[in-house]
């Protein structure tokens, strides 16, 4: 393997890790608010809203249903409107957040879910006001939950960055793709490859470190 | 006792079910004076624990209303609702300590939710802290703490506020009896130095006994009787209170007809009352259970024995009791 070819490699764990870290971020900006609402609103939440809940989870389904590569099609308009282009790796960034912020939607709530319901009347029997609750009880206490959550999302997006290629864009993927497939240099697939592997065993490790450590419920 | 803290005027609660409504209380009638311990008693099912969440509204009643402090909780909006309850501290069975803070974050909590200065809730926190002992682990978390020890914590930050009245529900249930016997000091020594008024729900009468002043019995979702503890000791009028005041160990004993609970106050446990009995009667009788009760610094024996089956020995037993003046009564 040449020096071209490292730099090459070099280049597209970067990129894999600019889609993945850009569309994560995103998506957990929009899936937080969906949601602490899903939890909220549910029945016999903090503040039920029966009919925000319930077409706030009809749409979160739909879109978790769409195939991650029909969503990147689908979406390119608005790709070009949002980010100016439809190709390369900024390109599939939309897409990315598109398909995983109802997932992560559905994570949180599951990691929200989890925070036991004495906490949160105790904290309303002290006069705890609906959005103090959830930022100040919900949320905090959820955290390392939220955390093991959001190691889970960021290697599934890493999985998808692999697709990039469809759209002209770089990435670990896209070599593997482009070299192995349509060229048959399967040393450079499995290179490609090892490295995906690689980067998602250490966002795994130290992320769930990370939420291990934060978690002081043990002792 | 000074004026009403807490009324309760025709509650009840109703909960709809998908099978239906179920009644949880009704037409509950209370009054619980500034700085009185008072307990509410009840097997469980009985509906106490709905009675201590409507009396802060987070249950809100579907009938009757709560008068806190001569406001009716019901006519508040939610953000009067919310300062009301910063007035009434809470503590539960399950401690429900934030997980994720530590003791000192934990009795800051409700100062931080009321918008008090970080620099002033941290003074009043270690001040309440050092009040219930753990002056020395305001750095630790709940999962590092005993089960008295959260409940210690809990108390504090229940206390933070500076809050007129204590609910406390199932406060000691989770813990063995010598550490409940301490958290019961301790919620006896905030009534008397901080003159908090102090709700006690509970399914064991020794707490009751330990701590309060008056009683209410709850069963089947009405007040059965209430009255000054140490009177429903002595003469309980329903057959639940007498269930209740024999407590757990009391629990195998059958009610009958030939049963009869005796009541010992201090003055007359020097006498061999049933050795006597059984001289002046001629006739046997049979024990079934006996114990010792410490209600208000005064120490109260129960006893119930069974009485033989011939009527005329009965009564020739009962009078003797009634001539050395002790209380009794058939339990059935």
């Amino acid at each position: 393997m040449d020096s071209q070819m490292v730099s090459m490699m070099w280049e597209g764990v970067l990129e894999t890790l600019y889609m993945t870290l850009w569309s994560t971020g995103l998506a957990y900006v929009i899936g937080i608010p969906l949601g602490v609402i899903l939890v909220v609103t549910e029945e016999g939440g903090i503040r039920p809203i029966k009919p925000l809940h319930d077409i706030l989870g009809f749409f979160v389904n739909i879109f978790r249903s769409i195939p991650f590569i029909i969503l990147l099609f689908l979406m390119l308009p608005l790709t070009l409107i949002l980010v100016g282009t439809q190709i390369g790796s900024i390109a599939i960034i939309p897409p990315l957040t598109a398909s995983a912020a109802p997932y992560v939607a559905r994570m949180v709530e599951s990691s929200l879910k989890e925070v036991d319901a004495g906490v949160i009347e105790a904290a309303k029997s002290m006069g705890a006001s609906t959005w103090q609750i959830i930022y100040k009880v919900l949320l905090p206490e959820a955290k390392p939950s939220l955390l093991v959550g959001a190691a889970i999302v960021m290697t599934t997006i890493l999985g998808y960055t692999a697709m990039a290629g469809m759209c002209g864009g770089g990435g670990l993927g896209a070599i593997a793709a482009n070299y192995g497939y349509y060229r048959w240099q399967a040393d450079v697939m499995i290179v490609a490859t090892i490295l995906l592997v690689v980067i998602v065993q250490i966002i795994q490790e130290l992320w769930m470190r990370g939420a291990k450590a934060s978690d002081k419920r043990i002792r | 006792m000074a004026e009403n803290m807490i009324e309760l005027r025709g509650l009840g609660k109703t909960f709809k079910t998908s099978s239906g409504s179920v009644t949880a209380l009704e037409d509950i009638n209370l009054s619980i004076g500034e700085g009185e311990i008072f307990g509410i008693i009840g097997l469980s099912g009985a509906g106490k624990s709905t009675l201590v969440r409507c009396i802060n509204y987070l249950e809100i009643p579907t009938s009757g209303s709560v008068i806190f402090q001569g406001k009716n909780l019901g006519t508040l909006s939610d953000q009067e609702l919310r300062e009301a309850r910063r007035e009434m501290g809470m503590i539960f069975q399950q401690f429900n300590l934030l997980a994720q803070r530590n003791v000192l974050r934990n009795v800051t909590f409700p100062l931080e939710l009321s918008g008090v200065s970080k620099t002033e809730a941290k003074e009043r926190a270690i001040e309440l802290l050092r009040m219930v002992g753990l002056e020395d682990r305001i750095k630790a978390y709940p999962a590092q703490l005993s089960g008295g020890q959260k409940q210690r914590v809990a108390i504090a930050r229940a206390l933070a506020t500076r809050p007129k009245v204590l609910l406390c529900d199932e406060a000691t249930s989770a813990l063995d009896p010598n550490t409940t016997k301490q958290i019961l000091e301790l919620l006896k020594r905030i009534n008397r130095e901080l003159g908090v008024t102090v709700i006690v729900i509970t399914h064991e009468m020794a707490v009751i006994e330990a701590i309060c002043d008056r009683v209410a019995i709850i069963d089947q979702s009405h007040i059965a009787e209430e009255g000054p503890v140490s009177q429903i000791f002595s003469e309980p009028k329903t057959r639940i209170g007498k269930q209740l005041i024999l407590g757990d160990a009391g629990k195998n004993v059958e009610f009958g007809e030939r049963k009869v609970r005796l009541v010992f106050d201090g003055n007359v446990s020097q006498e061999p009352v049933i050795a006597n009995l059984v001289l002046a009667c001629k006739t046997p009788v049979n024990i079934v259970f006996a114990n010792m009760k410490e209600i208000d610094g005064k120490s109260f024996g129960q006893m119930v024995i069974e009485l033989p089956a011939d009527e005329t020995e009965r009564s020739r037993a009962l009078h003797f009791l009634a001539a050395n003046q002790i209380k009794y009564e058939e339990v059935r």
